[in-house]
């Protein structure tokens, strides 16, 4: 008989991502509608020692599995290990994270546990006794309400970062720890060559609260210099449009847009993006939009809160100029 | 070397999506089909195995009648077989019911490779690719946004949160590619290409062919499945505002900083 919601963490050099206490937070939040207990599953090289730590976010009990050989994540050793505790536990809901390797994780235990899975949810509630998901398609241009099939437990979700609601964490409450009894597979069909940090450890476009874009309005790829400095004052990240990828001037990782990135920012500023429908798809569930654009017909401006209808090389000093003052006094 | 390629059909990218009659699904009477663009990356990434280190590729691909335009496309740029499953008992399978059926196709393929997007841009799902690694028992690199071939090995690099990780897999392996456009365009399918390509072999397979039943990959088999769908929320225009440079620069930090508490 299933029963119990579990949450698979995420754990990387010492620390469980932010994600990880997201999905504890709504894990959380689904156990007490269901009126089930809230498990998880957190597997890593060291992780055994901060494993407690999610009991301030409502986990009761963590199932660790803490070995070298779980250093970085890979299929072969992580899907195994996980796959056999979620066997053993039989829960009816299993909630991941939508993260790079989460997605990963998500489809191969899926795949081995028969299970539906629904990826990158971005709102998930209980009716009739199990889990109902919304995700969106198209990139966000339209959103997919997901049923279960009666009786088909357990139910995977997969949580997209950054939307779901964190709770601020109850640091006297402790989960119970648990060495997960289970076989470590030794998984010599892959391996991680090398892990090389991106510059000043840039936060992903998924994760960041502010984002700071370009387009083709930019005009060269020097000349996010600008968008960097005022991402940097805003605490945020630089974003950019398919045009300004396609020119070579930002890298892939930075693309918004539905080849690209979706992303939920609080605060988006679309400098120099005129708004493909393409690019809008990948950015309109921000919570407040700025564009800066000095066509005045550009779309961007349909779905902008505030818009600036400027030369951007002549609007954004000045903008930069008034944030460091407010920055300054706050 | 046999490289598959698994490619889907979906919606171009600048389409309106409009919901249809059903309100599960969408409406697609002006819909322009094309190859997604993630499989295209993949279908780029084996030609350039077939140009450096010599390798067959096959597409393989599963959908209505309309799906052989998209395997005719990746043949016209330099693929030389293609494999459609098309079977109207497919329609409704949930990611697992296709990772299935993709499997099992593979499985009648000679390959060292399989390679796909990492995702779909119509129903974004990033699962099909990743299950038919797990049910063929096969590592999977994902993400992937470049890929050599040396000893039985293949090596991908693929940007994760805030890094770049270089990783290898012994082969037979499944990678998906990610935004390869940076590193590399596809190729345009040339005009002999496309001579070329009306001849070459395309094979269609139903489920039975496979040794499946509806009732194991269909609708009736899906364990998730989407009940509704909803347009998002349209958002109001806000306002453009008004004054010289300076007096824009200091309204829009006030209001960012008031109204909105974002700063």
């Amino acid at each position: 008989m299933a029963q119990g919601v579990c949450i698979i963490t995420e754990f990387r050099e010492g620390a469980f991502r932010r994600v990880s206490f997201e999905i504890a937070s709504e894990g959380r939040r689904i156990a007490d509608e269901l009126g089930e207990p809230l498990l998880a599953v957190a597997l890593g090289e060291g992780v055994e020692a901060v494993a407690s730590d999610l009991g301030g976010y409502g986990v009761e009990k963590v199932y660790v599995v803490d070995d070298a050989l779980l250093k970085d994540y890979r299929a072969e050793t992580y899907v195994p290990v996980a796959a056999e505790i979620l066997q053993n536990l039989s829960p009816k809901v299993v909630l991941t994270a939508a993260s790079v390797d989460g997605k990963d994780l998500s489809a191969r235990l899926a795949a081995r546990l028969e299970a539906g899975l629904a990826t990158d949810c971005t709102e998930l509630k209980v009716e009739g006794g199990g889990l109902k998901a919304k995700r969106p398609m198209y990139a966000g241009k339209a959103f997919a309400w997901c049923e279960w099939s009666d009786g088909t437990w357990p139910q995977v979700a997969s949580c997209r970062p950054n939307v779901m609601d964190c709770l601020a964490a109850d640091a006297s409450k402790k989960a119970e720890v648990e060495k997960a009894d289970v076989a470590l597979p030794a998984g010599n069909l892959t391996q991680v060559v090398s892990i090389e940090k991106d510059a000043g450890g840039k936060l992903d476009l998924t994760e960041a609260e502010v984002i700071v874009s370009g387009g083709r309005g930019m005009k060269g790829p020097e000349n996010f210099a600008m968008l960097e400095e005022l991402a940097g004052i805003l605490g945020g990240t630089v974003g950019a449009s398919r045009s300004a990828v396609d020119s070579g001037w930002r890298p892939h990782a930075d693309q918004v847009g539905q080849t690209g990135k979706v992303v939920t920012p609080n605060l988006y500023v679309a400098c120099g993006i005129s708004g493909a429908i393409q690019h809008l798809a990948g950015m309109s569930s921000s919570k407040y939009i700025v564009a800066v654009n000095k066509d005045s017909e550009a779309p961007i401006f349909s779905k902008a809160d505030y818009g600036i209808v400027e030369d951007l090389f002549q609007f954004l000093p000045a903008f930069i100029e008034e944030v460091k003052t407010l920055k300054s006094t706050c | 070397m046999n490289i598959v390629v698994l490619v889907k059909q979906v919606p171009d990218t600048e389409t309106k999506i409009k919901i249809g009659a059903d309100g599960k699904s969408i409406e697609t009477s002006e819909i322009k089909w094309v190859m997604n663009p993630y499989d295209e990356y993949a279908v780029e990434a084996a030609l350039r195995l077939q140009d450096s280190v010599g390798a067959s590729v096959t597409i393989l691909s599963m959908g209505p009648e309309r799906t052989v335009e998209s395997i005719r496309t990746a043949l016209a740029m330099g693929a030389d077989t293609g494999v459609l499953v098309d079977d109207p008992a497919t329609e409704g399978s949930d990611g697992l019911g296709k990772a299935k059926v993709l499997a099992a196709a593979l499985k009648s393929l000679e390959f060292d490779l399989v390679f796909c997007g990492h995702r779909a841009v119509d129903s974004d799902e990033n699962q099909v690719g990743i299950m038919v690694a797990e049910l063929a028992g096969i590592p999977h690199l994902g993400l992937a946004v470049s890929a050599e071939v040396t000893d039985g090995t293949v090596k991908v690099q693929r940007p994760i949160e805030g890094a770049k990780v270089t990783m290898e897999a012994t082969l037979p392996a499944l990678v998906t590619f990610g935004g390869a456009h940076a590193v590399w365009n596809p190729r345009y399918a040339s005009l002999p290409g496309i001579m070329k390509a009306k001849k070459k072999p395309l094979e269609t397979k139903t489920l039975a062919d496979l040794g499946l039943s509806a009732d194991e990959v269909g609708a009736q088999a899906a364990k998730v499945s989407v009940t509704a769908m909803e347009m998002p929320q349209e958002r109001q225009p806000g306002r453009k505002l008004e004054g010289d440079t300076v007096e824009k620069a200091k309204e829009l930090t006030r209001l960012l900083h008031e109204e909105a508490k974002v700063i």
